[in-house]
């Protein structure tokens, strides 16, 4: 139950971009197209994952154990930063079409906030590591549907008569705006 | 001078270049929030940028990206401890978002772009530039933000009644955003 509970409140009430607003770069930069972002969502997700479970360990067993806690944000960061790196090496050698799909979007990773954000989160709730890993998982759901329902707006944004002066990023917005507010009508279901 | 003034309106990262989004929406809910929020960020920007540009010629190139993330990582920190001591009230305010400046792209973007190739002080003054320039976008939009939503600015009352919620809620941050940069645009082509 506390399972279920997660993951609806991470996917839809408090949407990771459109509630908290995490990882609004790549969903600004690679939401022109369905698939791309589809893709990024696919490297989101494995890395996101990853990434919480590492720094949960890391949490629990060397900054709490040593009494080192104000060092979060440079370990975490590094984790994540090596981590991404380390991905990347194993994909390229192990699954080379994968490694195809996701390459380009893999370093873009290390500077998307919302995977230190996950990570943070997951400590600041103080969830155990299964709980973590439902939550990073839920949010990385969350995250691609965001990311795919928006890129699917703009590619009919794109056919549309839109004032010249909104066109691009101002328009984008708006209609971001406007989705924010459709996921505003799930609140209050947990 | 054109160092110090460039970051200011005409390259203004927020408006202009579209980088560092998350913290400008998240943290904007009002004129107060968003100028502690770009205050903090120039501290770590202007700090960044001239260690950065003091030791880029003891980097290898490999290790440039993890190791300017060290350095942001560690002035993070520093802020983070000093206003959880000295503001606390704007330290929970701010919440998740200060460690978060780690990620930030304007300033990892402005450590790579001009940090690793200029010298101190004309990094330094980039950094002043660029920090208030994002400073003034985060007080404007948190300026907008806070009349239209609950009639205020800096916690000032000047209106009756509550205003228009949603402003102050999550879609409230993409529509505001969306129209200022229409807004900008519109200034930029006069």
């Amino acid at each position: 139950m506390e399972y279920i509970l997660i993951i609806i409140s991470a996917i839809f009430v408090n949407n990771i971009v459109l509630a908290k607003f995490l990882g609004i770069c790549p969903f600004l930069g690679v939401s022109n197209k369905v698939e791309t972002s589809i893709g990024m969502t696919g490297a989101v997700a494995f890395v996101m994952v990853i990434a919480t479970i590492v720094t949960y360990l890391i949490q629990k067993y060397v900054l709490d154990a040593f009494g080192i806690q104000f060092m979060q944000t440079i370990t975490f960061i590094l984790v994540i930063a090596s981590l991404v790196q380390l991905v990347e090496i194993i994909l390229k050698k192990v699954s080379p079409p994968l490694y195809q799909a996701l390459g380009i979007f893999l370093p873009l990773i290390t500077t998307n906030c919302a995977v230190l954000g996950v990570a943070i989160l997951t400590i600041q709730n103080d969830f155990n590591l299964m709980e973590g890993v439902v939550y990073a998982l839920a949010n990385s759901v969350g995250f691609g549907l965001a990311l795919i329902i928006f890129a699917g707006l703009r590619e009919h944004l794109d056919l549309m008569e839109v004032p010249k002066g909104m066109k691009g990023v101002p328009i984008a917005f708006i209609v971001a705006g406007l989705l924010a507010m459709a996921f505003m009508g799930f609140s209050g279901i947990v | 001078m054109k160092i110090f003034t460039k970051g200011l309106i005409k390259e203004n990262a927020v408006f202009v270049l579209l980088l560092g989004m998350c913290p400008t929406l998240g943290v904007t809910t009002s004129a107060e929030n968003g100028l502690g929020m770009g205050l903090a960020t120039t501290f770590v920007l202007i700090m960044s940028n001239l260690v950065v540009s003091m030791v880029k010629n003891f980097i290898p190139d490999k290790v440039r990206i993890p190791s300017f993330i060290v350095i942001i990582a560690a002035f993070v920190t520093i802020v983070e401890l000093s206003m959880q001591a000295y503001l606390p009230s704007l330290f929970d305010a701010l919440g998740l978002f200060i460690p978060l400046i780690v990620v930030n792209c304007v300033i990892l973007g402005r450590a790579e772009a001009f940090a690793s190739k200029n010298s101190p002080l004309d990094s330094i003054l980039d950094g002043l530039g660029m920090g208030l320039g994002f400073s003034l976008a985060l007080t404007i939009l948190g300026g907008v933000r806070e009349i239209l939503g609950s009639g205020a600015l800096f916690g000032i009352r000047f209106m009756e009644g509550d205003g228009m919620l949603v402003f102050v809620l999550a879609p409230g941050a993409f529509l505001a955003l969306g129209y200022l940069i229409a807004i900008m645009n519109k200034i930029k082509k006069a």
